[in-house]
């Protein structure tokens, strides 16, 4: 195993990753997991210290080809079952959402 | 009878179910009875619904006194982690987030489990979404250990280890992902198997890391752990990742298992016995297990596993990188909690998610979103993923040495509820457990000893190549049979 340099830690804008991960964020706890993002990152920087050249990656612990099945209809969940967790539906058959595109009149 | 149900295994109640000693309506009264005792103290659950488990269990007495049991087992409880779909139960995921979900389905397992005639008793607590070490992250509340209710049960799957600890069930169903199920059988004196991925279909687990999620039973021996195993393993169209059908069943295996275990090589990883911070209690456990082992005609084998170091770094960039998008699906659109206040869709799903998750969800959602983001995709992800390739290839070139490997399963016993509040350090703790879903590989925790001055239990694990359940089950059974403490039963001070 050789050495590499270890890598450096990036900077972590919390705000921006917690935008991306569609999370709002108590704005008190903002430095909390920007700290602990940077403690965690620090530590698994550790990572760098391996020479990973040639390595392949390992995605899923087994090597697997498609499993087929036969393509046959089957009953799958009533609409009602579907729907039976949904927060807010309308006429017992669509989930509502707020507008999506402006510009549209509510319905 | 009623006083020992705190012993009871399966395969016990079974026996009486089957001469007609006890109905399962009387039998899960009694446990019922119990878990109402214990509840209290213990808090392994987070639901138990009396009138639905009289129904299955009244349903189980007409079918034995007609002569049509479906299986040995008809009639007995079992509960569930919150994290395994039951059609009509609720499966909150020891979140928030889920609070007023209801399963629509029944889990593949939850499935096999009916089919056998066992009773669903109840929803045990965990760390939310399965993230966590301890049960400290529950949203709801957080499940003592029942040999000192001071201390966590361990995690994720606390709730199912304190109430087969505590006999308030004689078995449950954990997942593990990167020691989930072993380490909180370890914790509470029970046994737990983590199955080589694919043996048990993922069907109806709420997804937390998919290429390292395993369901197993949490069981009070090695035996019932094979029982279960034959009962919820197997293909599943429903799951293309499972394995074809075992051609053996793990329960004759455990009865054959002899007691001798001359001609087995058993690896020891110098990496495992020179980590910091392995308590010296658990090491001289280890140790006095080690001469058990080899007095039982087991040769001890020096192996290494050279980059057990990274391990832990490449899991967490790993786990929660799928997590990231596996919780992307919890947005407040078409299940669970959505927020009250929001001016449009962003708002709506981000806001939904921020009030719905817990501190330890969202820190490893924040991960997982970074180390996918672009420009850190190669540094982070790739790199974990290429060294998840080497911790595989450690274990590979290790098993040609050695038939099946020993560890500890935990550096330190039960920790004091609170006692560790800093991530990374939580993290570290799980350096024997880890490596083995990233490997995908099947390992066994087992009771072994009993602390003298803190009156805690410490486990040992068995850990065997992909596919080597047989092997592991059979090695837990001979040691189980021969160690030099016969029962773990913990006392619990709940009057």
């Amino acid at each position: 195993m050789t050495k590499n340099k270890t890598m450096e830690t990036p900077v972590i804008d919390v705000g921006y990753v917690a935008k991306l991960a569609k999370l709002e964020l108590d704005p008190l706890s903002m430095d909390k997991f920007q700290k602990d993002m940077e403690s965690i990152v620090e530590y698994v920087n550790l990572l760098g210290e391996l020479d990973l050249k040639g390595i392949e990656p390992t995605a899923h612990p087994f090597v697997s080809s498609n499993a087929w099945r036969e393509d046959v209809a089957k009953e799958s969940f009533s609409r009602d079952v579907m729907l039976s967790n949904a927060p807010d539906i309308l006429d017992d058959e669509l989930i509502r959402v707020p507008q999506v595109i402006s510009g549209e009149e509510d319905i | 009878m009623k006083n020992n149900l705190n012993k009871m295994t399966l395969c016990d109640v079974s026996d009486l179910l089957i001469s007609g000693e006890i109905t399962s309506s009387e039998l899960c009264s009694l446990y019922l009875s119990r878990t109402k005792k214990m509840e209290p103290k213990i808090q392994a659950f987070l639901k138990v619904d009396e009138d639905e488990i009289l129904r299955q269990a009244s349903a189980s007495d007409k079918r034995r006194g007609e002569g049509k049991p479906l299986s040995r087992f008809d009639g007995i409880p079992i509960s569930l982690k919150d994290v395994i779909n039951a059609k009509g139960e609720q499966c909150t995921c020891g979140s928030k987030i889920l609070e007023t979900y209801n399963s629509v389905y029944d889990a593949t397992v939850t499935e096999r489990l009916r089919n056998k005639g066992l009773v669903l008793f109840g929803r045990n607590n965990m760390d939310e979404f399965a993230m966590g070490s301890s049960c400290e992250n529950s949203a709801y509340f957080s499940t003592k250990n029942p040999w000192d209710i001071s201390r966590v049960p361990g995690g994720s799957s606390g709730g199912s280890a304190a109430a087969v600890s505590a006999g308030e069930v004689p078995a449950s169903l954990g997942s593990d992902t990167g020691g989930s199920v072993r380490q909180p059988a370890a914790f509470c004196g029970v046994v737990g198997l983590k199955p080589t991925y694919g043996r048990v279909s993922r069907y109806g687990l709420v997804a937390y890391a998919s290429s390292l999620d395993q369901i197993g039973p949490i069981t009070r021996d090695v035996k019932d752990s094979a029982v279960l195993l034959d009962i919820i393993s197997g293909c599943d169209p429903k799951d293309s990742t499972t394995l074809p059908d075992s051609k053996i069943s793990f329960e004759e295996i455990v009865n054959a298992s002899g007691d001798d275990l001359s001609g087995l090589r058993i690896g020891l990883p110098k990496e495992y016995f020179e980590v910091d911070g392995l308590d010296k209690d658990i090491k001289f456990s280890v140790d006095k297990t080690i001469e058990k082992l080899k007095s039982l005609g087991a040769k001890m084998v020096d192996v290494s596993l050279p980059h057990t170091k990274y391990a832990i770094a490449a899991y967490y960039v790993i786990a929660t990188a799928e997590a990231s998008a596996n919780l992307a699906r919890f947005d407040g659109v078409r299940y669970g909690k959505r927020t009250e206040g929001y001016n449009d869709l962003n708002e709506l799903y981000s806001r939904s998610r921020g009030e719905g998750f817990g501190e330890e969800v969202k820190r490893r959602i924040l991960l997982g979103t970074f180390v996918l983001s672009s420009g850190y995709y190669d540094a982070y992800y790739l790199k974990a993923q290429k060294v998840r390739t080497l911790v595989k290839n450690d274990f590979d070139e290790a098993f040609k040495k050695c038939d099946i490997i020993f560890s500890p399963v935990t550096p330190t016993p039960a920790f004091e509820i609170g006692g560790i509040t800093d991530p990374v350090q939580m993290y570290l703790a799980d350096i024997y457990t880890i490596s083995v879903n990233l490997a995908g590989n099947c390992a066994i925790s087992v009771p072994a000893d009993i602390l003298k001055e803190s009156n805690l239990p410490v486990g040992v694990q068995f850990l065997g190549p992909a596919f080597g359940e047989d092997k592991i089950l059979k090695v837990a059974k001979v040691f189980e049979e021969n160690r030099d403490i016969k029962e773990f039963i913990p006392e619990v001070k709940y009057v």
